[in-house]
């Protein structure tokens, strides 16, 4: 059964997505095997012409990339001072960019980790991207704070160690929680991608031709030969950690959102924050991970795999998480009211009314009333370039988000005497867009690397798996019944 | 040592899993103990034929819990009541809610690093090289849609014309000698 090619079931014809058999949704496309479903991702990595678009969308990358790093000398040679913080905003574009990229990041780790517990088999499509996403917008996130800390070759001062100072970090600081938080977060991240990777590289080696990639694979795959032994181990230990990174992915943004919260400062200082971030980035990174698996899906044919229903429950999940957000803003709006402080009061008017209102109302266009208006619409949830456009409208709004937060609690403060502004410089422009092409550069190096789909699990998807006590004989009623 | 020197053991190769299971069944059953699956895929029932049922991965990873929490709680209460005691806002140098978080990051830390680096050493990974990775048919297969089992030559029961009719019987792809 296992050799046989793809069957074309005219019994499907009406919707190939519901399974004849039983009614309900199937998550991969009818008519694969193990090989066909193998081959589909391996051969992506594996053929010797890389496609000119890849190369040209490398180059682009790389030109931003390059703006990037440009940006990060100038700043290491200058000062913070090159860019638009200033007291009273001393935060600014360092931490709004920051807490929005490890937002991004939050997506892949639900998908990998929470799905996973929750055992919504549709996520196997889609969660090898998405945890590189989470890597690669980790890196980006990383970034800003070490260098917003001014002297980024002193960046290690904040982990404890014994030194010749003898100093140590203070525990009781949100700041110091961070530094354990984002870097548990970045290792843990990356020990689960390159594990969930390691069969698949064992795939990789056994079909790649050329002995280079066949030596690169066989290392990398640290010599899986997928033993039953090591199979039950792997998946131990898979399930232990999709269990820690559940809560930890949670305790990242809520760490995150103390660094505010912590702060006696009007609008950070409220309790709602932590589920509120951890909602907002879940909303951001799944409309990140839109933003990615739409012209992937497109590009490398992968539309048996990543189907039409993968792309309506991520709509699903950012309606619901949207909705979370949605509410969280009406209770900021709430709370500064009915808490009876003036200060609470004067943010919140100042935040919707002030100098910079403007991006509050473009917050409020662009996370509540377009995606709001529009993903309740099952036909909008399936219609791919409109999920694509709203992908990109719901990031630009969750800058905002954090845009918001940041800039108008600062700028305007208790003591009006203290007041400024704030005004980002085109440094603080260039190294945030260098960002977007350092990860994209990041994204398009994994894709012509590493399988993009976890290929041991997508086989796990399939009706041929399953075993039938007894044999070959068995076998038969499951071939005719397929 | 092994029994049959320079052989490894006998490679069967199958179409499907329940060929495999059902095979693997017997051959336990039949007295065969040193034997390995192996498949592109986790199949929990070759497990089961194979009477593999406990890991110890999730006592490591336990382990590592508590060492990762004692190591993550146990510094910052040094450094903050003897280490480098700073009075700030007044709060209790022991002020161990302000913990929570850095202890509660380094428990996953060192229990997740437990979790796969235990894994891996229990796997006994990396080893780069195998004695099945010379039979000819399994790189093709094993990691792709073939199920293979393995009867090794370190059992007792082996013998190189015995064992490969047994599996015979059990209508393979092919049964090939794998050399050590």
């Amino acid at each position: 059964m296992a050799t046989q090619g793809p069957i074309h079931d005219p019994n499907q014809s009406e919707d190939r997505m519901i399974d004849p058999r039983t009614g309900e949704f199937v998550v991969i496309a009818p008519g694969h095997n193990f090989r066909t479903v193998t081959q589909m991702i391996a051969d992506i990595v594996l053929t010797d012409n890389t496609p000119l678009a890849w190369w040209g969308g490398l180059f682009v990358a790389a030109t931003f990339a390059m703006m990037m790093v440009t940006a990060i000398t100038w700043l290491v040679l200058k000062g913070v001072g090159i860019w638009g913080i200033t007291i009273p905003g001393a935060w600014g574009f360092a931490i709004i960019n920051f807490v929005w990229w490890i937002g991004i990041g939050h997506a892949g780790t639900l998908i990998s980790a929470i799905l996973l517990l929750f055992k919504q088999t549709w996520r196997n499509s889609i969660n090898r991207f998405a945890e590189a996403m989470t890597i690669f917008a980790v890196c980006c996130a990383g970034l800003f704070p070490l260098l917003h800390v001014g002297r980024p070759w002193l960046g290690y001062w904040l982990l404890p160690y014994p030194n010749s100072m003898n100093v140590w970090p203070q525990f009781r600081s949100p700041l110091a929680w961070d530094v354990f938080a984002v870097s548990t977060y970045a290792t843990i991240s990356v020990v689960f991608w390159y594990i969930g990777m390691v069969p698949d590289f064992g795939t990789m080696r056994d079909r790649a031709k050329n002995p280079i990639a066949k030596t690169f694979y066989g290392v990398l795959s640290l010599g899986w030969r997928g033993s039953t032994r090591h199979w039950i181990r792997y998946e131990s230990a898979s399930l232990l950690l999709a269990g820690l990174s559940t809560p930890l992915v949670l305790s990242v943004h809520t760490t995150i959102s103390f660094d505010f919260a912590v702060a006696a400062m009007a609008g950070w200082h409220t309790t709602i924050f932590p589920p509120y971030f951890v909602a907002g980035a879940v909303y951001s990174g799944f409309a990140m991970v839109l933003t990615l698996a739409i012209p992937i899906r497109k590009w490398y044919h992968l539309e048996d795999l990543v189907t039409e229903r993968h792309l309506d429950n991520m709509a699903k999940v950012m309606l619901a998480t949207g909705s979370i957000v949605a509410y969280g803003y009406g209770m900021e709006v709430f709370m500064s009211w009915y808490s009876g402080s003036h200060w609470e009061f004067f943010m919140m008017w100042n935040r919707m009314f002030g100098p910079m209102g403007w991006a509050y109302w473009v917050l409020i266009l662009t996370n509540i009333l377009i995606p709001q208006c529009t993903l309740w619409s099952r036909k909008l949830r399936v219609n791919v370039t409109w999920l694509f456009i709203l992908s990109f409208i719901i990031n630009i709004g969750m800058w905002f988000e954090r845009f918001v937060i940041v800039v108008t609690s600062l700028y305007r403060d208790y003591l009006p005497s203290s007041w400024g502004t704030y005004r980002a410089t085109k440094w603080d422009y260039m190294l945030f867009i260098g960002t977007w092409g350092f990860f994209t550069f990041l994204f398009l190096l994994f894709a012509r690397i590493a399988p993009m789909i976890p290929m041991s699990e997508i086989r796990m998807m399939l009706p041929q798996t399953k075993v039938r006590p007894g044999g070959a004989d068995a076998e038969v009623v499951t071939q005719e019944a397929l | 040592m092994p029994i049959q020197e320079g052989v490894y053991g006998l490679l069967a190769e199958f179409n499907t899993p329940s060929d495999l299971v059902h095979a693997t069944e017997m051959a336990h059953r039949a007295g065969y103990r040193r034997m390995e699956c192996y498949t592109p895929y986790p199949v929990e029932e070759a497990a089961e034929a194979l009477r593999f049922h406990k890991t110890r991965v999730p006592l490591m990873c336990l382990c590592g819990a508590v060492m990762g929490l004692v190591t993550g709680y146990g510094l910052e209460m040094w450094v903050n009541i003897w280490g480098y005691p700073l009075n700030i806002r007044g709060m209790p140098l022991f002020s161990w809610p302000a913990f929570v978080i850095p202890g509660y990051e380094w428990t996953i830390l060192f229990a997740g690093l437990s979790a796969a680096f235990g894994m891996l050493a229990q796997n006994g990974l990396p080893q780069l090289y195998h004695p099945l990775f010379n039979a000819p048919n399994f790189a093709n297969g094993a990691t792709t849609d073939k199920f293979f089992l393995c009867l090794e030559a370190y059992d007792p029961k082996f013998d190189r014309a015995a064992t490969r009719t047994f599996l015979e019987q059990f209508s393979p792809v092919s049964v090939v000698e794998v050399d050590l």
